[in-house]
């Protein structure tokens, strides 16, 4: 029971760690994506 | 100070590696803002007149050297550091390099409220510089640690997020810069204060929450490969002692002329589409299209790193030397027949490798000399990218100058350059071939294995 509620803590952890860091990242990637656009426009 | 320490970071039991990437972005995402420091440029060409530039305002060739000062400084504290920051542990490492980055920050902003251009220098080149040094090596041997069943994915991961980390910082410090300028004021210092605040941040962040394996820890269900590859090694070799290797200077001039075949593009590549397809490409444009590269540039660090792990290293670069000297070959001639997707194209997968290039190589230095002193053999060799650095723009500038000088027309003056880029592949193919395995008498003893690593000589 223990294990398992250290378990899903954990991957709370590492979903919040991958968020802090790949929300900005997503934010990036689809500002340069848009800017990108133009090349083919 | 001692939760820094390397002995306070060792994982718990139920730690999960996959925390270890994200706090490797964290340091990469915000060093990576190095690539974007160009956005500044302009506006700092306009500090005192504002509207436009006086000629007591700072002149653009004089802002370039604040890039190119943080570069070299990035190879000299990486190759310096790198034996402190192996021993001295990531969370350490993490740390002075969020207090370095930031403080280069704060610095410049100084040096931009008081118009002095020295302090800029010393900020973001100098301290922001020992800032990139340590942050780019930091992470790296850790999670070569944590996944000895995919060094190559682990480390493209990380390193994915210095590409990445210019595709943020750019249109954050254009948002930033927009928030604090008024009529009367530019409001770059202001934008330098904020980045330096978040990357501190940031990287603090990154900091807290890695952690290095326990000695002895592999992953579940992980058995070391049990039919022996020549090109892997299983021994250690003392950082000093692998610059004493040819290996070593072979995997140097490798990284070289990967680099300089593909910063020279990056750096140029604007001005080039729109000389090579005059009246097709705009401004905006070409600035899509360095976006696109940026873009490119990311994921090839993660897509290539990855791929090694299952092609292997050599044959990995093999394909970056055999398929960039094709592709360079080719640029010429999609000019010549006007086709710009063709051209698109064959600088997209040349920007992949020139990012995989970089990802790929610490899982080499891995292969050739074992992980204990990885990162701070990988700080050495960085110093290849400080050579790059100079040798790219310097052949794409002065050949299309030379060019153009004798009556070439601008459409073609990059031809010659493509050219030359894909001799030097073929070159960086020849010098990849001739790796082999590093001879035994390199090899740490187990005496000195046994040796606490700050006890050496």
């Amino acid at each position: 029971m223990q294990n398992a509620t250290q378990d899903s803590s954990m991957q709370t952890k590492v979903l919040l760690a991958w968020g802090f860091v790949g929300i900005p990242l997503a934010w990036g990637i689809i500002q340069t994506l848009i800017n990108a656009m133009k090349i083919f426009q | 100070m001692s939760f820094l320490d390397r002995s306070h970071t060792i994982a718990g039991p139920g730690f999960s590696r996959w925390m270890v990437p994200p706090a490797a972005l964290c340091i990469h995402l915000c060093i990576g803002q190095a690539y974007a420091i160009s956005v500044f440029n302009l506006p700092m060409t306009k500090l005192l007149g504002i509207s436009q530039s006086t000629p007591a305002d700072w002149k653009l060739t004089d802002l370039g050297w604040i890039f190119s000062i943080a570069i070299f400084v990035l190879g000299v504290s990486a190759a310096l550091m790198g034996r402190w920051v192996e021993e001295g542990g990531p969370r350490k490492a993490m740390f002075t390099a969020g207090l370095c980055w930031a403080l280069g920050f704060f610095i410049s902003a100084i040096g931009v409220y008081a118009h002095n251009l020295w302090i800029v220098y010393l900020g973001y080149g100098i301290f922001g510089g020992i800032g990139l040094g340590i942050g780019y090596i930091s992470p790296v041997s850790t999670l070569i640690k944590w996944f000895p069943d995919r060094p190559g994915m682990a480390t493209g991961m990380a390193i994915m997020g210095f590409g990445g980390g210019a595709m943020i910082a750019s249109p954050l410090s254009v948002w930033l810069m927009a928030r604090f300028t008024t009529a009367t004021h530019v409001g770059v210092a202001e934008a330098f204060i904020c980045l330096g605040i978040i990357y501190l941040v940031f990287m603090w962040v990154g900091a807290a929450i890695v952690r290095v394996p326990a000695p002895g820890w592999a992953p579940e269900g992980y058995t070391p490969p049990t039919v022996a590859d020549k090109l892997i090694t299983r021994n250690d070799v003392y950082v000093y002692d692998a610059l004493k290797t040819p290996q070593f200077w072979l995997i140097w001039w490798v990284l070289c002329l990967n680099v300089t075949a593909g910063i020279g593009v990056l750096g140029q590549a604007s001005p080039m589409i729109q000389e090579m397809f005059p009246g097709h490409v705009s401004v905006a444009a070409a600035a899509g299209f360095v976006g696109l590269l940026s873009l490119f540039n990311m994921l090839g660090r993660f897509f290539w790193a990855s791929t090694s792990d299952f092609i292997g290293r050599k044959n990995t670069y093999f394909c970056f030397f055999a398929i960039g000297t094709v592709l360079y070959a080719l640029v010429p001639h999609t000019g010549s027949v006007g086709s710009l997707a063709l051209f698109v194209l064959c600088f997209l997968v040349i920007i992949s490798m020139y990012g995989g290039g970089f990802a790929t190589v610490p899982a080499y230095l891995r292969d050739m000399f074992g992980t204990r002193y990885v990162g701070a053999i990988h700080g050495w060799l960085i110093t290849a990218w400080s050579a790059a650095g100079i040798f790219g723009p310097v052949l794409v500038n002065y050949i299309r100058q030379y060019q153009i000088d004798h009556g070439v027309p601008k459409a073609q003056a990059y031809n010659t350059t493509m050219y030359i880029m894909a001799g030097l592949l073929v070159i960086g193919f020849i010098c990849n071939f001739m790796i082999k395995a590093v001879n035994q008498r390199y090899h740490m003893k187990a005496d000195a294995l046994a040796q606490p690593a700050a006890a050496r000589g």
